[in-house]
């Protein structure tokens, strides 16, 4: 699904700042795979290259077989809106619009009918328990009904990838395993899904760990979520 | 672009900031506003003062004799000479300049006595002798009857065209005019019609209202004048220089009757067609001014818009930031972008020229109501033309308040609005 070769990516500002050098991973269809890493260890710059909203400066990245090099703006819209769902730390839902707009969001850049789209929406609220909170503000919910509310928006278009970034940063624990436990199932109905965290408990539930160090993978980790207990690993 | 769920997006940003938005249109709103208001004045102030000189060639000079200033063949200077039905001949026949050429004699009473007379009614008004083409240099309304015409010339008949004022004042509104006879300076002359003057302010010995209009030939019969008559009118041809052919005429007219070529004091005249060319670039000037000052107003509201707009914009990096990380292309970011200051611009604009449009309709019904002799403001309202521009002024300041903000917007990269601050 996603397949890095030797990613090099350099911030160049008063001080040139080499934040990933060269990095290989991959990741098969269907896997859960958390990114860890300590602050500033480049796990953000590879969620962002990997969900094709920055470029990189050498290397190659193939997302489901496709190169993903050099595109323009209008073409990486276009990998963004059909094939990955984004997950936020601050959710990053529109404030102005309700729940329900906000999911159908991405359904009208890709240019589905208001009616359609609508429906697909109130489908995924449905799913989520949000059915009575469609037509509510995203200022009118709790953190963990708008990461719901999000999770639905990154899901609607029916991505073949989730990216996560921090998903349950700006959350209490217990909306944190709620939160864990619904990205799980997304999983299970297969679609791949990377999560970038700094809380080992998040990555746990995980199959695969991937420790960044300085623009580095310094390894990758195996791991079974199913032998973890929830609550306790979530604090 | 707009379709239901633009107008929607579009609204929904635009309502979310009432007060700014309002603030914002505002100022389109007062520059389309002024534009309008600003080009029915100049409208009616142009309408005001064409109304007065109506019904007037504009090409015409007038000429009249004077005392002679200097001592020519054997003659002294302060000589009085008189124009005669020669000198029209002459001109018609030398000066290819001249189009129509017309004499005209003038009676006036300067003591104020009644001496125009229908029975026993009487009243004081001046009387002109003119030919039939007189008519077509100084155009009145015939509301009776006919003008004077060539038969009446020729046979020298006792027949009288009267000004309105002179009918209503010594006739009466309530009776037929036609066919009477009427009392002027002790001559009985049968009125055949009735004529008004389409304006009020350009007039050749006394207002045409007021006058009591004889066929030439009668008046020199009734005042025993010969052949003589006291000014006469001409216009220009058509392709030729009034100046010119004025200068003409005076050459001629100097050399007929023993006048020193270089006596400018002996032959006067007055060139209308300077006057109104002079109307005309006062017109053009005004217009001028007040498509500076509006489009200055409107542009300055336009400024107003497209700054608020940058902000606004600046406001709404993450949510734009955002957008583009669901897939929303740059081109669907402009268009947005656009759209919303084309709807605020057109919105403020449309309702701009509305009240405007409305409060000059009020205006002209209020002006309308006023006796409308010797007003200089008439019909203050901007035509279709007009409101068709100021239309398409609107939607271009829409789109040119439009483009700042809009490529400040595609500046924005999904990334930007996302990182964690």
């Amino acid at each position: 699904m996603i397949k890095l070769e030797n990613i090099n990516k350099t911030y160049f500002g008063a001080q040139p700042l080499h934040v990933l050098k060269g990095i290989n991973l991959n990741v098969e269809e269907g896997e859960l795979v958390s990114i860890m890493g300590a602050s500033g260890s480049g796990k953000s710059t590879l969620l962002n290259i990997i969900g094709i909203l920055d470029n990189y400066d050498e290397g190659d990245y193939y997302l489901a077989g496709k190169l993903v090099k050099n595109l323009s703006e209008n073409q990486a819209a276009e990998f963004r809106n059909k094939l990955i769902g984004f997950i936020f730390q601050s959710f990053n839902l529109i404030p102005f619009k309700t729940a329900l707009e906000n999911v159908a969001l991405p359904l009208f850049y890709q240019g589905v009918g208001r009616k359609k789209r609508n429906a697909m929406a109130m489908e995924y609220l449905e799913r989520f328990g949000l059915k009575g909170w469609a037509e509510h503000y995203p200022n009118e919910l709790s953190g963990g009904q708008k990461q719901r509310v999000s999770i639905a928006r990154a899901l609607v278009t029916s991505p073949k990838l989730i990216l996560a970034d921090e998903p349950t940063g700006a959350l209490d624990s217990k909306t944190s395993a709620e939160v864990m436990q619904i990205l799980r199932e997304v999983n299970a109905t297969g679609i791949t899904m990377v999560i970038v965290t700094h809380e080992r408990g998040i990555a746990n539930l995980t199959r695969k760990i991937v420790h960044l160090k300085d623009g580095l993978i310094e390894s990758i980790e195996e791991n079974d979520p199913d032998k973890m207990d929830f609550t306790k690993e979530i604090k | 672009m707009f379709d239901v769920d633009n107008i929607n997006e579009i609204w929904q940003t635009i309502a979310r900031n009432k007060t700014r938005s309002l603030l914002t249109a505002f100022g389109v709103f007062w520059g389309i506003f002024i534009l309008v208001i600003l080009l029915a004045c100049g409208n009616g102030f142009n309408n005001g003062l064409n109304s007065q000189i109506e019904g007037f060639a504009t090409n015409s000079t007038f000429i009249f004799p004077s005392e002679t200033t200097e001592a020519y063949k054997g003659y002294q200077k302060g000589r009085y000479w008189q124009l005669d039905m020669s000198d029209i001949e002459a001109i018609k026949q030398k000066i290819k300049g001249v189009d129509m050429v017309s004499p005209i004699s003038s009676k006036w009473t300067f003591d104020g006595e009644n001496n125009v007379f229908y029975g026993t009614k009487g009243a004081n008004f001046s009387m002109k002798g003119v030919l039939p083409n007189y008519n077509e240099i100084d155009r009145g309304k015939i509301l009776y009857g006919r003008y004077i015409n060539e038969t009446d010339i020729v046979e020298a008949r006792k027949v009288c065209v009267i000004g309105k004022k002179v009918y209503e004042d010594v006739i009466g509104i309530d009776k037929n005019p036609l066919g009477l006879m009427i009392k002027a300076n002790g001559i009985y002359y049968q009125v055949i019609g009735v004529v008004q003057a389409y304006n009020s302010q350009v007039n050749i010995s006394g207002s045409m209202n007021e006058t009591v209009i004889l066929p030439l030939t009668t008046m020199q019969k009734a005042y025993n004048t010969g052949d003589k008559f006291d000014f006469m009118m001409f216009t220009t041809a058509r392709g030729s220089k009034t100046k010119e052919v004025q200068e003409e005429v005076k050459v001629l007219l100097r050399e007929r009757h023993d006048i020193s070529p270089t006596d400018e004091g002996a032959v006067m005249s007055f060139d209308f067609e300077q006057l109104f060319t002079m109307f005309e670039y006062l017109f053009i000037g005004i217009k001028i001014l007040i498509w500076i000052v509006g489009i200055g107003t409107l542009l300055s509201g336009v400024v107003g818009v497209s700054n608020i707009m940058l902000v606004t914009i600046k406001e709404r990096t993450r949510e734009i930031g955002v957008r583009r990380a669901l897939g929303a292309k740059p081109s669907i970011i402009i268009r947005q972008v656009m759209a919303e200051s084309l709807l605020l611009t057109i919105l403020a604009g449309i309702v701009g020229l509305v009240i405007g449009v409305a409060i000059m309709a009020v205006v002209a019904g209020i002006k309308g109501n006023v006796p409308s002799e010797n007003v200089m403001f008439i019909d203050p309202q901007i035509g279709f033309g007009a409101a068709i521009s100021a239309t398409v002024i609107i939607v271009l300041s829409g789109l040119l308040a439009g483009v700042l903000p809009a490529t400040r917007a595609i500046q924005i990269k999904a990334i930007d609005a996302i990182r964690e601050e």
